[in-house]
């Protein structure tokens, strides 16, 4: 039995208390009223999302001319657009848009921002100084208006808004992860892996990412309101999803032609908006106070 | 190395300074690749689709297409050197004088929104903190949460429709009413300040009842921002022994504020001043749409729309020379204000 | 005894829900004489002398029978009253000048502020009263002091200049929690003979905190020995003590005469009857 590896990798441990993680992590999350509320709100966009083709009253895209531009009613709760569109159901599709783009900019940038941010922490010296400066530059952008010129350059629609979100989402999660793994690579069983010879790609990848991964994940919520504001700006600007997509900022672009008489068609989509990110951000905030106590509510 | 000699203080500095300039550096390099690299088209994105295959050529070759790519870079780095941006095919002219008519109303907007989400923002964070968990607390939480979340341009259209269209105590779209527009002659391009200094007082007050509330709305994202900040730093030093000792001297709430809290916490109110501002300016680009408001952020959507690079990447360019010198300056403000890191 | 300063009677208090008393029923009487409190970390100490100045946080509940200071209920008192008190009949001197400084504000101000607060006088006044009494601290060169800022003079320094302040309107009752124990220990003992001079010379009462039991002997008229909120014992001279909690404090502490070669830890045991360990458990 000599080459089994003497110590239980991190990874293990964690997936075998996953389950029970999760379970206790809940619990304390049902004792923040907000974060608990942001948790359903989320858990109820996902199911809007994955469920649209059955909750929704009506087809996305269906038009009725004859219904254009009405009130909220019983029979359209929020009313319809300029093509007879009911808002409510474009709503419903809509998340799916929002929700792909909040989860792909979250996919790519979670795991860049916490590669480069442990790289630099773990090897320091000359590896991080470069690293650090790189992100600084890229911190010190302003991250809407370099994600417009990017998706004017590269031509508007959904890939190029999450492509263009995700070159400047990064470094805030850099910055995290780098200073996690300070802390993490002095620690003993750290040391107890160097010690039995474990590369430095196996360290970095099975020890001290897990161990980073929990903060990553808050931030990565908090950031979440960021992502669903800016790619709704996007879309506002008309740099997102095409219409006729229901991407919710496209919607209220359409819908400003209207506003003055026909608020709804530009306001309702407004309140998707804003819930979402609020849940985001209340959600976010809760799992930081769970997950670290001593950072009181700032 | 002499830097080996210099302080902690003092290389800090040096370090920030070099960190500014390489971030400048990033910003040109980043717009060249945007502009000239990335378009299938530069050429076609800066003369038109109409143009003909003369004009077409000679823009090619104005631009040195034909030359390697670090070529191109040096001369857009000579060309920016000279204040040379280019045409902006949207409006046939310099987009150098483009810039000079819309960066003073972009500028004129977010200075009244950050004096606004100040003057709010700074006394809610300050009361939150000294009633920390009373409802002036809890309602300072929910304010500043919803201002991070709430779109921006959602927001203005919401302000129109209830300010202007229900309620029409604001001045609608635009920077004044239509039959006052082109009546100042501008000076310094603000027209709240042109209009004082031309002794108009009727357009004057008629651009303040434009500009308020578009200002109030970019406002109040910065001052959910500052409220959360100011709150967070007023309670870090409500637990500083400090407090205790001016207490024990007798000092009361008002004095403990203005004349022990105030002054340890105002650099860190400059910073974020600095901060929020390089944001007011961003936020300033989608809000600009709304109320039709004449500056940078319309004037580079319009232009994104049509592909007009050249004017795309001048506003990227201008607005994140902004963002960086404030974040530069917010930065080095700790080695001007604070007492502490001063001669000691 | 008549003249009584300060009366305290069953003073309880407790920190947010009241589980855990930090004080509990603690009663002593202070004259024109120097008391000392005495204890461990922890054992609340100075949340009796904060809660005597109505310092303590609003998470603290604070009950007690009697507390009267110099002919006033502190209880009945309001906020305003407390604060016209406070640095005026009624002064504390913390441990860390280094904390205790407001450290954007120069010295002079921070002194004045005293006489500004209480003296009735105008700012010229008041910095003219702060330099008098800088000078009574044995501060040189008091008009380069008065313009430093916190974190340019030394702690030694910093200390003096936090007691001018406390000090500068004479206060009836001066409490001095652990005044020594942040500064270096060449400058201990002129730190404390220089409060000594002065409460004696203005005549006020000192209630001096600190965990050392030997130097508040050498120092106080009496000494309250205190142990998990509790006054356990109350001495005039060390000879006297016959609480095991006392003994081990007094062994715990170095004597210069008669110096023991290891310090002994407090054999908790011997005094706490009523603790049995249970199996596993460390302290
Ligand atoms: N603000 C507070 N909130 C909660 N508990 C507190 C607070 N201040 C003090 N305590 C608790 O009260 C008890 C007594 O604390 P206190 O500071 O009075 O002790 P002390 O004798 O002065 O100790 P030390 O010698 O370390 O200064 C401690 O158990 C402490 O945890
Ligand atoms: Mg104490």
């Amino acid at each position: 039995m000599q080459d089994t590896f003497p110590l239980k990798t991190p990874t293990q441990t964690r997936m075998s208390g996953a389950g029970m993680a999760l379970r206790r992590f809940y619990s304390d999350l049902r004792r923040e009223p907000l974060g608990h509320a942001g948790f359903i709100v989320i858990m109820i966009l996902i199911l809007a999302a994955v469920f649209a083709p059955l909750l929704a009253p009506y087809p996305a895209a269906r038009q009725s001319l004859g219904e254009a531009l009405q009130s909220p009613s019983a029979q359209h709760w929020l009313g319809t657009d300029e093509f007879g569109r009911d808002i409510l159901s474009r709503l419903i599709w809509g998340a799916q848009i929002t929700m792909r783009t909040v989860l792909s900019v979250s996919a790519i940038v979670g795991p860049v921002g916490l590669m480069i941010g442990i790289t630099a922490g773990y090897f320091g010296g000359r590896t991080d100084a470069i690293l650090m400066r790189f992100t600084d530059v890229v911190l010190s952008f302003p991250s809407l208006v370099l994600a417009l010129a990017f998706a004017a350059a590269l031509g508007a629609g959904l890939n190029t808004a999450i492509i263009a979100i995700s070159l400047t989402a990064w470094p805030p999660i850099a910055r995290l992860a780098r200073a996690e793994a300070l802390v993490v690579r002095n620690t003993d069983y750290v040391a107890a892996a160097r010690i039995y010879g474990a590369s430095h790609l196996r360290l970095l990848l099975l020890y001290i990412a897990p161990m980073c991964v929990p903060s990553v994940v808050v931030r990565l919520t908090l950031n979440m309101a960021t992502i669903t504001l800016t790619a709704a700006s996007l879309g506002f600007l008309g740099l997102g999803a095409q219409p006729p997509m229901p991407e919710w900022g496209a919607m209220i672009s359409a819908g400003r032609r209207f506003m003055l008489d026909q608020w709804w068609v530009a306001v309702m989509p407004g309140f998707a908006i804003l819930i979402t990110s609020l849940a985001f951000n209340v959600l976010g905030d809760a799992m930081r106070d769970i997950l670290d106590p001593r950072h009181t509510r700032g | 190395m002499s830097s080996d000699t210099l302080g902690g203080p003092a290389r800090a500095f040096a370090g920030r300074v070099l960190q500014f300039a390489i971030s400048i550096f990033a910003l040109i390099a980043v717009t060249f690749t945007i502009g000239r690299l990335l378009p299938t088209d530069p050429v076609g994105a800066i003369v038109g689709e109409l143009a003909s295959p003369e004009a077409y050529a000679a823009m090619r070759e104005r631009l040195g297409l034909d030359q390697p790519v670090i070529w191109q870079f040096v001369s857009y780095l000579r060309d920016l050197v000279h204040g040379d941006l280019g045409f902006a095919a949207m409006t046939g002219r310099p987009v150098l004088d483009d810039l000079k008519i819309a960066f003073p109303a972009t500028l004129e907007l977010a200075t009244l929104a950050i004096i606004i989400s100040f003057i709010l923002g700074v006394p809610l964070g300050l009361a939150a903190a000294f009633n920390r968990d009373t409802w002036i607390d809890h309602i300072a939480r929910i304010i500043s949460l919803v201002g991070h979340s709430i779109p921006v341009f959602w927001f203005g259209i919401v302000g129109l429709v209830v300010f202007y269209a229900w309620l029409q105590i604001a001045g609608g779209p635009g920077r004044v009413d239509v039959f006052y527009e082109g009546l100042v002659p501008p000076v310094t391009g603000m027209i709240l300040i042109d209009s004082l200094l031309a002794g108009e007082t009727a357009i004057f007050w008629n651009a303040v009842s434009h500009i308020i509330l578009p200002a109030s709305m970019l406002a109040y994202a910065a001052m959910a921002y500052i409220t959360r900040m100011t709150r967070a730093f007023t309670l870090e030093q409500l637990n500083q022994d400090y407090v205790v000792a001016a207490r024990a001297k007798g000092a009361g709430q008002a004095r403990i504020l203005m004349h022990h809290i105030l002054p340890n916490i105002t650099v860190q109110l400059v910073t974020i001043l600095a901060i929020s501002y390089g944001g007011l300016l961003e936020g300033a680009v989608v809000t600009e749409i709304v109320f039709s408001w004449p500056g940078l952020g319309q004037y580079m959507t319009s232009a994104l729309l049509i592909g007009d690079m050249n004017a795309v990447v001048a506003c990227t360019m201008v607005i994140g020379l902004m963002f960086m010198t404030l974040n530069f300056l917010s930065d080095i403000a700790y080695a001007f204000l604070d007492p502490r890191t001063g001669e000691g | 005894m008549e003249n009584q300063i300060l009366e305290v009677s069953d003073l309880n208090v407790a920190f947010g829900r009241g589980s855990v008393r930090a004080v509990d029923g603690v009663s002593f009487t202070l004259g024109a004489d120097k008391v000392g409190i005495v204890g461990e970390s922890g054992s609340g100490k100075s949340t009796v002398g904060r809660a005597i100045m109505g310092l303590l946080p609003p998470s603290a509940h604070v009950t007690a029978r009697r507390l009267h200071f110099d002919g006033l209920d502190l209880l009945d008192q309001t906020e305003r009253q407390m604060q016209s008190l406070r640095g005026n009949r009624l002064s504390l001197i913390m441990q860390d000048p280094r904390y205790s400084l407001n450290p954007v504000l120069p010295i002079g101000r921070q002194v004045a502020e005293t006489a500004l607060l209480h003296g009735n006088m105008s700012r010229k006044d008041a910095t003219q009263a702060a330099a008098a009494m800088l000078e009574r601290v044995q501060i040189r060169d008091v008009a380069r002091v008065m313009r430093a800022y916190p974190h340019q003079i030394s702690g030694g320094m910093g200390q003096r200049v936090m007691i001018a302040a406390m000090l500068l309107s004479a206060p009836r009752l001066v409490i001095a929690d652990e005044p020594t124990s942040a500064l270096d220990v060449s400058v201990r003992g002129e730190v404390l003979s220089l409060l000594d001079e002065l409460v004696t010379s203005n005549g006020s009462s000192l209630l001096l905190i600190s965990h050392d039991i030997r130097m508040v002997a050498s120092f106080c008229d009496r000494i309250l020995v205190m142990y998990k909120g509790r006054i356990v014992e109350n001495l005039t001279r060390l000879e006297e003590a016959r609480h095991p909690y006392t003994r081990s404090l007094i062994a715990a502490m170095p004597d210069a005469r008669h110096p023991v070669h290891r310090l002994r830890v407090p054999d908790r045991e011997s005094f706490e009857p009523s603790h049995t360990p249970l199996a596993g458990e460390t302290l």
